[in-house]
């Protein structure tokens, strides 16, 4: 089967209104060769490349505006602790919450899920309390759980799914009760796309106030968010996979549970008197930024955000839904090529798996075409057992992809089975 | 292409497809289970030792193409040696696929082995190929499990 024949058999309307030629040209990177390759980048799931505007913006935050923040009282200090917190607003209201001081900025999802779990659970687990965690979990929001369900004699539950991918949402609402303690559950698998339907089983939770958390990280580049109507307890996300740097990720707490909860690490700027005998701490969001923060990076991550949003939100989601419905379909052309994970409702991740081909050599021939998908679990290692295989392959899409990009992945996939045939 | 087909070289690609001494060894003496967590390969290796002689070794399990023709072509080498030479030949691979500078003539004499040379411009994959190795050498030291770590 040819690349034309597959080009042909999908009827799917290109996104008009969307310049996808000109976005690439706001990434430098996207210019970049392989060899004698072009650059095909499909780990968008993984991280994303980063526009110009916020290269710009390091580099000006280091060459012009460089001061710790929140101490200094002398010019640039202000101007620095001014620029972080005009992040944390524009953070905010970005995700729609409902106070600036309910954004707390970290490393990244992963330390949000780690801040959430040991704070609130010293807090509020004991014994035989119940968190609810899904089987579609990255290794992040499994394993923070663990380790505090090992320190408090907690319980972990995990929803099932069906085959496609799709939570059982009737073994959820059996799960409930009054011992759960919190509800964990990722917006979108990193793994395999599915979106869960988080609003209404937020709303579960709540029938028996329970709070949820949202793992957001990969949800974040592709929607809108709004934590207001989610009505989400906690959400997370991580800067570096919205087109922003590396370092900086957000929690987002309801303010009524950020005051309850203990600080998570102590150090400077948390505190507000300190004596050998007794500290006191701040109040919330400063409660939970101990130590100096990833300043440029609070700084760019909001210059990151201004640029996605200035693409249309909505625009970004029909050339992304375009690009996964025409990769789907060309790659379910590959005979021997499975697609894991085909819940309806889907977002821009294609995981799959060739007979006879391990991932990793798939992986290794792809990159020597210039091609970067990822090969192997994706931190998802009981998703992986639950679906049968111990690694896949996963080209994840991004804003800037092409179906041209998808044309170079399907024709490669006939050429690596005629390599190892 | 080249690095490609310097990695997959006809000889790799044969022991993937039709991987030598697949199987398992009802009165094995030694035996470990080798883990990538990196990729999640998964390999056995078992071997029955008869005095000094590695009189049988096989392995089963889930792996790249690399990982499958490395372990394959471990059983073929390591057959019928006996155990001082086995542990020399694991040696001096490991040194071969972990080394930055091509492998010397004296390494010649080792066979269709040195066809898992190329996987040292892939520096990713050079575990897959070293598993199988780290594996044996477990069995050997009465280890039942190993990882790649």
């Amino acid at each position: 089967m040819s690349t034309e024949t597959t080009k042909a058999s999908v009827s799917t309307i290109q996104n008009s209104g969307f310049d996808v030629e000109r976005i690439r040209r706001d990434f430098p990177i996207l210019d970049l060769r392989i060899g004698d390759h072009s650059l095909v980048y499909l780990d968008n799931a993984a991280t994303t490349q980063k526009p110009r505007v916020l290269i710009d913006a390091l580099n000006k935050f280091y060459a012009e505006q460089n001061a710790n923040i929140h101490r200094g009282v002398y010019f640039l200090s202000e101007k620095a602790t001014d620029a972080y917190e005009k992040s944390r607003v524009r953070i905010a209201n970005f995700i729609n919450a409902a106070d600036a001081r309910e954004i707390i900025f970290l490393r990244g999802t992963t330390e949000a899920i780690n801040l959430v779990a040991q704070s609130f659970g010293r807090r509020f687990f004991q014994k035989d309390d119940e968190v609810i965690i899904s089987i579609l979990e990255h290794h992040a929001n499994i394993v923070p759980w663990q380790i505090i369900c090992e320190l408090t004699g907690a319980k972990l539950k995990v929803i099932p799914m069906d085959d496609r991918g799709v939570l059982n949402l009737d073994a959820y609402e059996k799960m409930l009760s009054d011992r759960t303690r919190m509800v964990a559950i990722t917006h979108i698998s990193n793994a395999i796309g599915t979106i869960n339907p988080v609003k209404e089983m937020i709303e579960k939770a709540h029938q028996w106030d329970v709070p949820v958390l949202i793992d957001g990280a990969q949800s974040v580049p592709h929607f809108p968010i709004d934590v207001s109507a989610l009505d989400c307890d906690f959400f997370v996300f991580s800067g570096h996979k919205l087109f922003g740097p590396t370092g900086v990720g957000v929690l987002y707490g309801k303010e009524k549970w950020l005051r309850e909860m203990p600080p998570y690490q102590g150090g400077g700027e948390m505190i507000r008197t300190v004596t050998m005998e007794k500290t006191t701490f701040k109040d919330i969001p400063d409660k939970f930024e101990a130590g100096t923060p990833d300043i440029s990076g609070v700084i760019g991550l909001s210059v990151a955000i201004d640029y996605f949003e200035s693409l249309g939100i909505e625009a970004i989601q029909a050339h992304e839904n375009d690009l996964l419905n025409y990769g789907t379909e060309a790659l379910e052309q590959v005979s021997g090529l499975k697609i894991m994970g085909n819940a309806p409702d889907k977002s821009n991740v294609l995981s799959f798996v060739l007979t006879d081909i391990h991932p990793h050599d798939i992986g290794t021939f792809l990159d020597s075409e210039g091609i970067a998908v990822r090969a192997g679990n994706h931190c998802a290692q009981p998703l992986m057992k639950r679906l049968g295989v111990s690694a896949t392959a996963r080209a994840s899409l991004s804003l800037y992809n092409t179906r041209e990009e998808i044309d170079k992945l399907t024709a490669n996939l006939l050429k690596i089975k005629k390599f190892f045939s | 292409m080249n690095e490609l087909t310097e990695l997959y070289q006809e000889i790799i690609l044969d022991h993937n497809k039709r991987p030598r001494n697949y199987r398992g060894i009802d009165d094995a003496t030694h035996s470990a289970e080798g883990h990538n967590p990196l990729c999640g390969d998964e390999i056995s290796v078992s071997l029955r030792l008869n005095g000094d002689q590695i009189e049988d070794i096989s392995f089963q399990g889930e792996g790249c193409a690399i990982s499958k023709a490395s372990a394959s072509l471990m059983t073929t080498l390591i057959k019928g040696k006996s155990l001082q030479a086995a542990k020399e030949e694991s040696s001096v691979i490991k040194q071969m696929l972990t080394s930055s500078e091509e492998p010397d003539n004296s390494m010649e004499e080792l066979g269709d082995i040195i066809a898992l040379s190329g996987v040292r411009r892939f520096p990713v994959r050079i575990k897959c190929a070293t598993l199988a190795w780290h594996t044996f050498e477990a069995a050997l030291n009465g280890k039942k499990e190993t990882t790649t770590e």
